[in-house]
């Protein structure tokens, strides 16, 4: 079921949404947004790509199998975790870098935690959706 | 607002309990779905109203102002909202499946687990 | 550890003042050894079985026999009043310690508990000869034996617990061992649930008697004495506990499962329904005379159902004719005897029960070996068939002779002394001593006939109709018979070695003061010896009439049928029968109902809840700064459920979820929650796109409930409904102090740099939290992958 117009639209739309995605990921820590969010911006992109041009178009704009997504975020949270403990710390504490960065202010592990759930959260819907679509 | 709120919640624990009811397969779903939205609408009341107050530390102080919204409840259903997708489409794909295989949408026909 | 124990028990504490005798520690850490060392054997028995098939019963015997060596050694230390202590921190939250304690009574217990033990391990590894399931039988059989060590070294009240429901445990394995015969598993159960039900009565006691007293040690208890007995919780401690002790033990109205219990192989039959599981709660009576005993009420129960139990089983002994039932009833009988000395609570009835505690041990042990060996040999148990077996087993029927002349209580036997003891005891009771006194004549000129028709006649009677020509049994099977019977002898001759060593420890630990018993054999000629001469007269006359009491017997048993064993039947035939009636109301399959059960359940329980506990609703602030476009989306939200229940289309439903979703997620907007409303309108959309692609592929709408139904589930939802709104109106009318959210605010920043709170608390201060929720969701999407994907290739479609 091709359309015209959704094709267009989502060939402009869809960078539009994934810039919004790190956009929103990025500030979140200090601004509404966060890893969930940016997540489901992403997959809402995807799916609309998806049903534009087709699934297989969509895996391969991609690149991963979203189920891989989903254990390279929770490897990412996980490790974003651990250097705490090489520290000696307990498992989890936030660290941060000196310098403050432009866009993104302070730099540390919990914002790296916030990229796990971000590429976990893409994983999973993208699993659901295209599994879905391609039934 | 709390009150007309209380009504809502009301309403919509009455309609997902209602379709949990059914004896159709698909309006299960639906009863979860609205259950999921009023478990959420639930505790954020539970966590008082207030307008155009989030839970943002201003750029000037150190600390939330003693007036802002609760942001504990908040954080509950914001994943809550999320995984609430994700059991959501399990469950569809489950009832989808559990309809291929026993052949009925009467849930009055999945009284055993005998085939 | 030693330490002295009279006239009170030494704490801990008092360890250290008193190491007047050498002490090495070693009998303190052998007692925790030599309880779990059978464990150990226990778990190694079948190994042991498989390795040394005919040699394992002589092998597994060595512990027992090993651990009777070392109680031996303690003799001296403890019968000069000294006792062994130690203790092991378990739960130290809840004050459990597995901590253990031996006195006199205990000693006297575990003597005769490895003691026996080693001697029936032997005997059962010939009675068994290559059964099958040697192995696993011994594994119960040692299991049982350290439980009932544990059971009476025990100082913690609820460790002690935890050994009497072992003893419980092990008991129906091995009353079930022959599990293919039908009235083996019945009586198994029935011994489970009878003993099992008095172990939780006397849980509870103990619990209360520890929350009574304070303190869960029974050491601890017994140096408090009888200051107990005012205290508002002493009647219902002494019912559970009694309730523990008569199932245990017996008594009556619970003495029905004993015989039963004889589908047991005769190894077990004479290791636990004589010697030891039965005492124990003899054991616990006495344990707990020094603190329970002596009232109005311990007195009259205590008498009333040892009597009664006394009589009853000496009465039904009479016209049976299978031997493992005539020694079950006289067990049952003796039993009651025991009850009703420690009930009397006398120096003399103590020193009597004692006494009769170690004599019938002997002597009913060696007379169960002894049936069990006639049985291998000749094929039947029944005393009107057996007969003329004195001349082919000549070392049994010795045994046998003796240990029922001792039962029966001929001088110079063990069971003489005790009979004397046991006549002046009771004839010196503190009431009714003139009934008390009949009533266990009666019962002994019973047990007279019983000891001649178990021990003599099936050995010296002209007449015999055997199934198998009898041969001497093997020595494994002998030698256990013929020790005890000769220990019978040699206490009777040599009554004061026994008394001084072992009894008067044992009497003392009961009377919680020092008591020298002196025994002798001869007394003289005194009423209590005419008692003796009547009873075994008596007892003569109804032994040449007990073909005659027998069929009589026929109309005892009638009688019978109405008896405790009936009310236990009707009871489990009850309990079954509701069982079978509440699944077939409640486990009916059908999910709508059992939703419905929960809905109605939730909303009559807070519901009436919420009325009578009086909840006011207050509506906070009112209506009057609700602003026109909050009304509206809460009048969508409410238009939309209405159209997801009412429609007929699974598009118009998933369109009314979706505006649903949107007004949500606008209501959080409006109220200062833009986090959760953009994750909301980002999940709807997704949601929108799910159903896209998924709502052609489920089935339709169908409306299977019929119009009654409807208006019944349509009621019962608003109800449920109704309830949750006037829950939030109740909660949102009382003021909050929400001190997380104060946290939160204060800390975010300074801890956390950052200034999005919901965020921080997401990925920081709870970051594990949302750690595990995203591994929810990567959980929920492989479900649906493999829901989808992977399908069994064998499946029918």
């Amino acid at each position: 079921m091709f359309s015209l117009i959704l094709s267009t639209a989502v060939r402009y739309l869809f960078p539009l949404m994934l810039l919004f995605s790190v956009f929103l990921l990025l500030r979140g820590h200090n601004e509404p947004g966060g890893g969930f969010v940016g997540g489901l911006v992403v997959a809402a992109a995807f799916a609309f790509y998806a049903i534009a041009f087709g699934v297989p178009a969509a895996r391969r704009t991609l690149g991963v199998d979203p189920r891989a997504l989903i254990g390279i975020g929770l490897m990412v949270a996980v490790l974003s975790g651990l250097p705490s403990v090489l520290l000696g710390l307990p498992f989890m504490t936030g660290l941060w870098a000196e310098p403050t960065l432009p866009v993104l202010g302070k730099v540390g592990t919990p914002l790296l935690f916030d990229v796990g759930v971000y590429l976990a959260v893409i994983g999973v819907m993208l699993t659901i959706i295209f599994t879905l679509a391609e039934e | 607002m709390e009150t007309i709120l209380a009504f809502v919640i009301g309403g919509l624990y009455a309609a997902g309990l209602y379709m949990l009811l059914r004896r159709s397969l698909v309006k299960l779903v639906i009863g979860l779905a609205l259950l999921g939205q009023a478990a959420n609408l639930l505790i954020f009341t539970l966590g008082r109203l207030l307008r155009g107050r989030p839970p943002l530390v201003p750029p000037d102080a150190a600390a939330l102002a003693g007036s802002s919204a609760d942001p504990v409840p908040q954080a509950l259903i914001l994943t809550a909202i999320v995984i609430g997708f994700g059991v959501h489409a399990f469950t569809i794909i489950l009832i989808k499946r559990a309809y291929q295989t026993v052949d009925s949408d009467d849930l009055d026909d999945f009284r055993t687990t005998d085939q | 550890m030693i330490l002295p124990c009279f006239p009170h028990w030494a704490g801990e504490e008092g360890i250290g003042e008193v190491s007047t005798v050498a002490i090495t520690g070693l009998e303190r850490d052998g007692m925790i050894a030599a309880i779990f060392s059978g464990f150990l054997l226990a778990l190694l028995a079948p190994t042991v079985v498989r390795l040394a098939r005919r040699q394992a019963g002589w092998l597994l015997a060595l512990l027992p026999a090993g651990l009777t060596l070392y109680f031996a050694r303690l003799l001296g230390p403890v019968s000069a009043g000294r006792t062994v202590a130690v203790s092991v921190p378990w739960v130290p939250d809840l004050g459990i310690s597995l901590s253990f304690y031996l006195d006199g009574l205990s000693l006297l217990f575990a003597l005769l508990i490895c003691g026996v033990g080693a001697l029936v391990v032997v005997y059962a590894g010939s009675y068994l000869k290559g059964h099958p399931h040697l192995g696993r039988f011994y594994l119960y059989l040692l299991a049982f034996m350290a439980s009932m060590l544990g059971l009476v070294l025990a100082d913690n009240g609820l460790t002690m617990f935890v050994f009497w429901e072992l003893t419980g445990l092990a008991s129906f394995l091995l009353i079930g061992f022959e599990h293919e015969r039908e009235s083996a598993r019945a009586a198994a159960l029935q011994a489970l649930l009878v003993t099992g039900a008095g172990g939780l009565a006397l849980l509870a006691g103990l619990v209360l008697l520890a929350q009574a007293s304070g303190s869960a040690e029974l050491s601890t208890l017994l140096q408090n004495g009888r200051s107990l007995q005012g205290h508002p919780l002493y009647l219902p401690i002494l019912l559970l506990v009694l309730a523990g002790a008569f199932t245990k033990s017996a008594q009556f109205p619970f003495h029905f499962w004993l015989p039963g219990a004889m589908e047991a192989p005769t190894p077990v039959s004479a290791y636990l329904h004589s010697a030891t599981m039965v005492k124990a709660g003899v054991y616990l009576l006495a344990r707990l005379s020094p603190v329970l005993g002596g009232s109005d009420a311990w007195h009259y129960l205590v008498v009333g159902a040892g009597t009664a139990t006394m009589l009853l089983g000496a009465l039904i002994a009479l016209w049976q004719a299978d031997l493992k039932r005539l020694l079950a009833y006289s067990t049952v009988s003796t039993l009651g005897a025991l009850v009703l000395l420690l009930g009397l609570d006398t120096v003399l009835s103590v020193k009597a029960a004692t006494l009769f505690l170690l004599a019938h041990a002997l002597y009913k042990g060696a007379l169960f070996l002894v049936a069990g060996v006639v049985d291998h040999e000749t094929g039947t148990r029944d005393v009107t068939r057996l007969g003329n077996l004195a001349r082919a087993m000549p070392v049994t029927a010795l045994a046998a002779g003796l240990a029922a002349l001792s039962m029966a209580g001929l001088p110079p036997l063990l069971g003489f002394i005790n009979k004397e003891l046991l006549y002046e005891a009771k004839l010196q009771a503190p009431r009714a001593a003139v009934w008390v006194t009949g009533a266990g004549v009666l019962a002994n000129v019973c047990l007279v006939a019983v000891a001649g028709t178990v021990g003599l006649a099936p050995f010296l009677r002209r007449r015999a109709d055997l199934p198998k020509k009898p041969h001497e049994a093997p020595p494994a099977m002998l030698l256990g018979p013929a020790v005890l019977a000769a220990m019978s002898l040699l206490c009777g001759l040599f009554p004061e070695t026994v008394a001084n060593s072992l009894l008067s420890a044992a009497v003392s630990a009961v009377r919680a003061q020092p008591t020298v018993v002196e025994l002798k054999l001869w007394h003289g000629i005194n009423p209590v010896f005419a008692l003796s001469v009547l009873t075994l007269a008596a007892g003569a006359g109804l032994f040449a009439a007990r073909d005659v009491l027998r069929r009589a017997g026929a109309l005892g048993d009638a009688v019978g049928r109405f008896g405790p064993q009936r009310w236990y039947q009707g009871l489990l035939a009850g309990l079954n029968g509701l069982a079978r009636a509440q699944t077939r109301l409640l486990q009916h399959g059908y999910l709508r109902l059992y939703l419905m059960t929960v809905i109605l359940t939730t909303v009559g329980l807070v519901g009436s809840a919420l009325l009578l506990g009086g909840g006011e609703v207050r509506p906070m602030g009112g209506l009057g700064d609700v602003r026109f476009h909050e009304w509206v989306i809460a009048a969508l939200i409410l238009l939309g459920a209405l159209m997801a229940v009412t429609t007929s289309s699974r598009l118009a439903a998933a369109a009314a979820l979706s505006v649903i979703g949107y007004g949500v997620a606008l209501i959080y907007m409006l109220f200062s929650a833009p986090d959760l409303a953009m994750t909301q309108f980002a999940v709807e959309t997704l949601t929108v796109i799910l159903f896209v692609l998924v709502v052609y592929r489920l089935p339709r709408f169908a409306a299977l409930s019929g119009r009654g139904a409807r208006v019944r589930d349509a009621l019962v939802a608003l109800l449920a409904g109704g309830l949750m709104t006037a829950l939030v109106l109740i909660a949102t009318s009382v003021p909050r102090e929400p001190h997380l959210a104060a946290f939160f605010a204060q800390y975010s920043w300074p801890l956390a740099k950052g200034r999005n709170v919901v965020n921080v608390i997401l990925v920081d201060f709870r970051a594990l939290d949302t750690l595990g929720e995203i591994t929810v969701l990567g959980v929920a999407a492989i479900g649906v992958y493999a829901l989808l994907r992977l399908r069994p290739s064998s499946h029918p479609r």
